[in-house]
């Protein structure tokens, strides 16, 4: 690998221009870039989603969606007896083979070379982009169609594409969408969540050349009119640039699981196929896609599988795209595989049953999160591969009601890593804020029993704000502010209940 | 059994009620209890905003506090379930690992008041008298982390008098969420929108749940709204009886503020 643990009290590297300062409780390890690619937002989550929360389109469509979609996760899943057993299965794989990543990258590596691919290693977003550019450009196309892909939006690839004079085409229905509505995608397996059929209708009209006029917003005309669109660039694509599910080591397999056959022609028609994968990615075996192909489906579409999943290995002379590159992305990611809590966000296999249980996302929407990540696995591995002092109220946009634990497939404890990435943050911080104070105060008082009741005294004091009402005044200085504009509190009473009990116990 | 009363930091300061509540269930139920007087608070707001060091010496006061309990109750899934979760990983995290054992073997000791009830002393029917229509918020800590499942439900079955009526979107998170609700007050607001939507549909009068943390947050909202709909925490509703109740089917609370 090019991205090797270094000196761990080293500065950051210059390939990481604005690596935060919270890097160094890391190995030193190079972050993701500022400047490239969409795991910042330009607001912090509060902010974003105050706005958010205003649309009430947005709301009725997201609540709408998750709740079909979760409906239908729980309804497979429970057909499935062994689920529990499939999951501890799916998380000893992915915790096995992060254990060893450079080794089976490596074997990844070799055996994509054996069969005729070409393997690059980029070590982020800005090298990632460079390599891709370069490839499209040697082949002397000035298009390339797409397969629906994180890994790309994280690098911000197409505009990367765009500024080298190379236009991307998403072939992913609900990409296209956002791509024809120049909007961003809100949700890791359904970017256009967020709009719904008539705002669809809409855009379509205005941004298909030649589409009928009286298209209405009935499903099937929405994708009849897309795969009318979309088929005359697949037959004439001469590049293609995917992700990858999953991408077997021994014997340098990749695979691709989608819905809608986007991603087949992609995978088949161009002369030429450009892979960009994260590292974390790679399975070991063969045999170890009979573990996730099961969990993925289920917990992703609600389906017990996917329509199609396609598999290459290499090059097949006379069938199939006879260039085969295969870019491996670290962008951050081994810096997150040094963090001992947080490197199970690397297990992530992109289901996004998380997303779509998560009282927060539902509410807030994915924009909201700022990064290509929403949502409850998105808090914990945005600020992990951007440094968390990058996105620092990421790991704060959760209620941690767990619900997300409860869906993964892989079984990641998310809620431990945000607490985990929370107290990562606090730590980084060398100046005294006045939450820390209040904190490291309170601290000192809860630790000690005769400033507790002094404290709890003096808390009881507040009933005289009531005035003998039932709550205190709706209006009091911040913090508490932030919840009496929408929530009564309590007159807090005049004794303690151990204070109470003590002097009743006493006599 | 002699039973320790940890009554967590919000509800000793905030709500006594409901730790006076718990005690007199208890002691009804023919057990004695015992109220250390120097507990304070099991360190979890620390710990979830990410002040886990100085959580540090609030766990070292709790397992001083509890010391030598044999069986430790509270009226709170959260707090026990820090308890259980959270406190040994911060003291081991912070090198503490004669405190991590100490908080370990304590956290074994300790339960949620309907686990308590139902799987220590196996009791359902506690004797409880409460003539109104309620509806019960699951908490997510009861739910997801200590997984009491229906054993609130259970003990709400048995009270005579009580018309339990189910909360649409139960499992779903009211929006407290400790600093979350402060932190991200507008993304906690719009979850309490919709919780108070699903309570005020049963037309419920009282909205019940094992943790006066999310009761403080929705009943707060509710009190906001003067919907009329209260939140009473299900210890108050089980230490309930018949002397409680008025002829104008009024039930003042089991023990006075």
């Amino acid at each position: 690998m090019t991205t090797t643990p270094q000196d761990a009290r080293a500065e950051p590297t210059p390939l990481a221009p604005g690596a935060p300062r919270s890097g160094t409780t890391f190995l030193g390890l190079p972050t993701a870039p500022r400047g490239v690619g969409h795991l910042r937002g330009t607001q912090s989550f509060p902010d974003a989603a105050r706005t958010a929360l205003r649309d009430g389109q947005l709301r009725a469509n997201l609540g709408r969606a998750t709740t079909t979609i979760r409906g239908k996760r729980a309804a497979v899943v429970a057909e499935v007896p062994h689920w529990e057993q499939l999951r501890q299965a799916g998380k000893a794989l992915k915790a096995a083979t992060m254990a060893h990543l450079d080794e089976h990258l490596e074997e990844l590596e070799r055996q994509v070379t054996a069969r005729g691919g070409t393997v690059h290693w980029a070590r982020d977003a800005t090298e990632a982009n460079r390599i891709v550019t370069e490839l499209v450009r040697a082949t002397g196309s000035d298009e390339v169609v797409k397969v629906k892909s994180m890994a790309t939006q994280e690098i911000g690839l197409n505009e990367a594409l765009e500024a080298a004079g190379i236009e991307a085409i998403e072939t992913d229905l609900a990409e296209l969408i956002v791509q024809l509505g120049e909007d961003s995608p809100s949700h890791i397996l359904v970017p256009a969540i967020h709009k719904n059929r008539s705002e669809i209708r809409e855009i379509f009209r205005r941004t298909i050349p030649g589409v009928d006029p009286g298209l209405t917003d009935e499903p099937r005309q929405l994708a009849m009119a897309a795969r009318t669109h979309l088929r005359e660039r697949f037959l004439r694509a001469r590049v293609a640039v995917s992700g990858a599910n999953f991408a077997v080591a021994e014997t340098g397999t990749l695979a691709v699981v989608e819905s809608e056959g986007n991603g087949r022609m992609c995978l088949t028609l161009p002369q030429t196929l450009i892979t960009v994968m994260g590292i974390e990615k790679v399975v070991p075996r063969w045999e170890d896609l009979g573990v996730f192909l099961q969990l993925l489906p289920r917990s992703s579409t609600g389906e017990r599988m996917n329509p199609y999943t396609s598999t290459w290995a290499g090059v097949t002379p006379g069938d199939g795209p006879q260039e085969f590159h295969l870019v491996l992305l670290d962008n951050g990611r081994t810096a997150v595989l040094a963090d001992e809590v947080g490197r199970e966000a690397l297990h992530c296999i992109r289901c996004s049953a998380c997303l779509n249980v998560c009282p927060v996302y539902e509410r807030a929407g994915g924009h909201a999160y700022g990064s290509v990540y929403p949502g409850p696995i998105g808090a914990v591995l945005s600020p992990q591969l951007t440094g968390v002092e990058d996105n620092a109220s990421l790991p704060y946009a959760s209620s941690l009601c767990g619900a997300c634990y409860d869906v993964c497939p892989v079984a990641i404890d998310i809620p431990s890593i945000l607490v985990h990435l929370r107290a990562e943050h606090v730590e980084a911080q060398t100046r005294p804020t006045a939450e820390s104070v209040a904190f490291r105060g309170l601290s000192r008082v809860m630790s000690n029993p005769r400033l507790w009741h002094l404290a709890q005294r003096a808390a009881g004091l507040g009933r005289f704000l009531s005035r003998g009402r039932p709550t205190l005044p709706a209006v009091l200085p911040p913090p508490v502010s932030a919840w009496t504009r929408t929530r009564d509190l309590p007159t807090p009473p005049g004794k303690s209940f151990v204070q109470q009990w003590t002097e009743e116990h006493r006599r | 059994m002699r039973v320790a009363l940890f009554a967590t930091c919000l509800v000793d300061t905030m709500v006594p009620q409901v730790a006076r509540a718990t005690a007199t269930l208890l002691e009804r139920l023919g057990h004695e209890v015992v109220v250390p007087p120097t507990q304070a608070c099991c360190g979890q707001m620390h710990v979830n905003t990410g002040y886990r060091r100085e959580a540090v010496p609030i766990v070292a006061n709790h397992v001083r506090a509890f010391t030598g309990a044999e069986a430790v109750v509270a009226p709170s899934g959260s707090c026990v379930a820090s308890i259980q979760h959270q406190q040994a990983m911060v003291a081991r995290r912070a090198g503490e690992h004669a405190l991590a054992d100490e908080a370990e073997a304590l956290a074994a000791r300790t339960h949620e008041l309907s686990q308590f009830l139902v799987d220590v002393l196996g009791v359902t029917d506690v004797g409880a008298y409460y003539p109104h229509r309620v509806t019960y918020h699951p908490t997510c800590h009861s739910l997801r982390l200590l997984r009491v499942g229906d054993r609130p439900l259970q003990l709400l079955r048995a009270v005579r008098g009580l018309d339990l009526v189910e909360l649409p979107g139960a499992e779903s998170c009211c929006g407290f969420g400790g600093t979350f609700a402060v932190k991200n007050a507008d993304t906690s607001t719009a979850m309490l929108t919709d919780k108070m939507a699903n309570v005020l549909s049963t037309h419920a009068e009282v909205c019940t749940a094992g943790d006066s943390s999310c009761l403080m947050h929705i009943g707060g909202g509710l009190s906001r709204l003067r919907s009329g709909t209260r939140t009473v925490h299900l210890a108050e509703i089980l230490a309930s009886t018949e002397e409680n109740v008025s002829p104008t089917q009024t039930t003042a609370p089991a023990v006075p503020a």
